[in-house]
C-alpha cells in the first residue's frame, strides 16, 4: 500500500517561489546579468514562474529574455543504469551566458547528480561569471559536495520515499491542472 | 531497440523517436563546444567491406561527437584479404570489447547475420548492405524532408511526420539500397512515394513495394512533386547494359537543366532537389541542378552526422539492452571449424 501525503499545496509552492525570487534580487543585489536556466522537465516550468515574479519586482526585467531551459541528458553519469532517455532542446536566452549569474533551477534535490551534469552542460556552452542553485524542495542524501542557495522547502525523507513535483504546466490528472508536492511512502 | 538493420521493421514511434534526437544532436553541432560526454568510455567499430567516404566519415564524426572511441577497419589492407570469414573477424572485435559496429559489406543481409548469431554482443547498425537496404541514410533524407516539411508548414519539426508529402525518388532503383530503405521508411512517416526508372532499372516485384512507380519523369513532375530524389547511377554494380546509353540515360531519367527549368514552370516553387552522393554530375544531376539553391545535397551530409550521432546514442546508452541470445548448438553452427571448439565463442561472450 502506498501512503500519499501532500507536504505542498497551490498556495504554498506559489509563497516559497515569490521568496526564491526575492532571495535571487537580494543575492544579486539587483537583477543585473540575470539568467534563469531551468532543468528539463520540472525545472523550467519554474523557471518561468521565477522569471515573471522577478519581472514583478522588478518592471526594468523581460520575464521571456532571461528564461532559458538547460538539458543535461547527454552529461548524466548514469545513462549506462537507466532506460534509454531521450534528450530535450537545449535553448539559451539570445544575450548567451557568457559572464552572466547564471541560477539553475530545478524541482528537487537529491543525490545532486542532475546538478554536476548541469555543471558540466554549462561549461560547454559558455562561461557564466558566477552559478548560482535554486530549487524547490531539498530532500538531503547527497551524494557529491553540492549545496542549493536558495531552496523552497527542506523535506527530510527517508531515501524508501518518493517525492513528486506536479506541476499544471508538465502534470495533470484527467485534464484538471495540479500544483502539489507529495511524498509517497510505501507501507 | 537493440539493432539498426532495416527501415521495414522500425515503427512510427520508434522512427520519430530517432528523428526527434537528431534535431537535438543538431543543435550541438552548432555549439562552440561541439562534444557530448554520453558515450565516453563506449567503443565504436567502423567495419567497411565496401569504399565508401561519406558515410564512414559521418558514422566517425558522429561517436566522435558523443566521445566514444573509434575503430575504422577497411577490409583493404586487413586480414579479410587473406581470406578471413564475417564470423572470425567479427569474433576479433568482439574480444577487443567493441560495444556498437557499424557494417557496410558488399553482401546484402551481412548486417542481418551479424545481429542474429551470438558471434558479437554489440549493436549491430547497417551502414548499407548490397543492394538491401541503408537505413541511416533513409533516416538523413527523412531528417532532411521534414525539416523542409515543416518550415513550409510554419510548425516546428520535432513530432512532426511527412503526412502529404509527394516525393519521386528517380533513377538506379534497382542497386539502389538507399530507394528500398527510403521506400520503407517514408511510407511510415506518411508520405506518397513514387519510384521514377526505365523498365531495367526496376527489381522484380516492385509492384509489390507501398509505392506508385512510373517510367516517365516529366509526366511524375506535371502531377507535383515535394521532394526529388535522384539516385547515382551504379555502374560498379552493372554488368548488363540496362540503357542504351548514358546520354539517352541523362535526357530521359536525369535531372537538366530542362527540368530545373519546368520546376518553376510548373509552379513548384518549394520541390527541393536531393541526392545521397556520389553524384555522377551529368548524368542523373546536372550541374546547375546540383548547385541550385533547391538542391539539399550539402544539408543531406550535415544531418547524415546528427542522425548517426542519435542512433548511436539510442543504441549505446540505456540499461535496456537485451541480453544475447542464447549460444547456437554446436550441432547447428554454421561453421565446422568452430562447432568443433564450442567454447570460443563461450570466452568472448564472458570476456564482454
Amino acid at each position: 500500500m502506498i501512503l500519499t501525503r501532500v507536504v505542498l499545496n497551490q498556495a504554498d509552492i506559489d509563497r516559497a517561489l515569490t521568496r526564491i525570487a526575492h532571495e535571487i534580487l537580494e543575492a544579486n543585489k539587483g537583477s543585473q546579468d540575470l539568467v534563469l536556466l531551468g532543468i528539463p522537465r520540472r525545472g523550467y516550468p519554474l523557471a518561468v514562474r521565477l522569471a515573471a515574479k522577478i519581472a514583478a519586482a522588478d518592471p526594468t526585467v523581460d520575464a521571456s529574455a532571461i528564461v532559458g531551459q538547460l538539458d543535461v541528458t547527454m552529461f548524466r553519469d548514469d545513462l549506462s543504469h537507466q532506460p534509454t532517455r531521450p534528450p530535450y532542446p537545449t535553448q539559451l536566452p539570445r544575450t548567451g551566458i557568457d559572464n552572466k549569474v547564471v541560477v539553475l533551477i530545478d524541482d528537487v534535490l537529491y543525490s545532486g547528480r542532475t546538478i554536476r551534469a548541469a555543471l558540466d552542460a554549462i561549461i560547454d556552452l559558455g562561461r557564466p561569471r558566477i552559478v548560482r542553485l535554486a530549487v524547490l524542495i531539498d530532500r538531503g542524501h547527497r551524494e557529491l559536495p553540492i549545496r542549493a542557495d536558495h531552496v523552497g522547502k527542506n523535506l527530510p525523507t527517508s531515501s524508501s520515499e518518493k517525492v513528486r513535483v506536479r506541476l499544471e504546466e508538465t502534470d495533470s490528472v484527467d485534464g484538471a491542472p495540479v500544483n502539489e508536492v507529495v511524498i509517497e511512502a510505501t507501507a | 531497440m537493440r539493432h539498426l538493420l532495416s527501415t521495414q521493421d522500425l515503427s512510427l514511434h520508434d522512427a520519430i523517436r530517432i528523428l526527434d534526437t537528431a534535431e537535438e544532436m543538431a543543435a550541438v553541432g552548432e555549439r562552440e563546444v561541439k562534444k557530448l560526454p554520453a558515450l565516453r568510455g563506449r567503443t565504436v567499430v567502423n567495419l567497411f567491406f565496401e569504399d565508401s567516404t561519406r558515410t564512414r566519415i559521418s558514422f566517425e564524426a558522429a561517436a566522435k561527437r558523443l566521445s566514444a572511441d573509434v575503430i575504422n577497419f577497411a577490409a583493404k589492407g586487413s586480414s579479410v584479404s587473406k581470406g578471413e570469414s564475417l564470423k572470425d573477424t567479427a569474433q576479433t572485435l568482439a574480444a577487443m570489447g567493441a560495444d556498437a559496429v557499424v557494417i557496410r559489406h558488399w553482401a546484402s543481409g551481412a548486417p542481418h547475420r551479424l545481429a542474429a548469431t551470438d558471434w558479437i554482443d554489440a549493436a549491430v547498425i547497417n551502414a548499407g548492405d548490397g543492394t538491401h537496404e541503408h537505413p541511416t541514410q533513409a533516416l538523413l533524407d527523412a531528417f532532411t524532408m521534414r525539416r523542409h516539411w515543416s518550415k513550409l508548414a510554419g510548425t516546428p519539426s520535432a513530432g512532426a511526420d511527412l503526412k502529404g508529402m509527394r516525393v519521386a525518388i528517380a533513377g538506379d532503383v534497382l542497386h539502389s539500397r538507399v530507394a528500398r530503405s527510403n521506400v520503407w521508411l517514408l511510407r511510415t512517416l506518411g508520405a506518397e512515394v513514387t519510384l521514377v526508372a526505365p523498365p531495367t532499372l526496376l527489381p522484380i516485384g516492385v509492384e509489390k513495394w507501398p509505392c506508385a512507380v512510373s517510367f516517365d519523369l516529366d509526366e511524375t513532375l506535371a502531377q507535383g512533386v515535394d521532394a526529388m530524389m535522384m539516385l547515382r547511377v551504379q555502374g560498379e554494380r552493372m554488368n548488363a547494359s540496362f540503357f542504351p546509353t548514358t546520354r539517352e540515360y541523362s535526357r530521359r531519367w536525369g535531372f537538366d537543366d530542362n527540368r530545373l527549368r519546368a520546376l518553376d514552370s510548373l509552379g513548384l516553387k518549394d520541390t527541393i532537389i536531393m541526392h545521397p552522393g556520389p553524384m555522377n554530375r551529368g548524368l542523373e544531376i546536372s550541374a546547375a541542378a546540383a548547385d541550385s539553391p533547391r538542391s539539399t545535397v550539402l544539408a543531406q551530409v550535415r544531418n547524415g552526422v546528427s542522425i548517426r550521432m542519435a542512433a548511436l546514442y539510442l543504441l549505446l546508452s540505456g540499461e535496456n539492452r537485451e541480453p544475447a541470445p542464447a549460444p547456437v548448438p554446436a550441432s547447428v553452427s554454421a561453421s565446422a571449424a568452430h562447432a568443433a571448439n564450442p567454447n570460443l565463442t563461450h570466452s568472448h561472450q564472458e570476456s564482454h
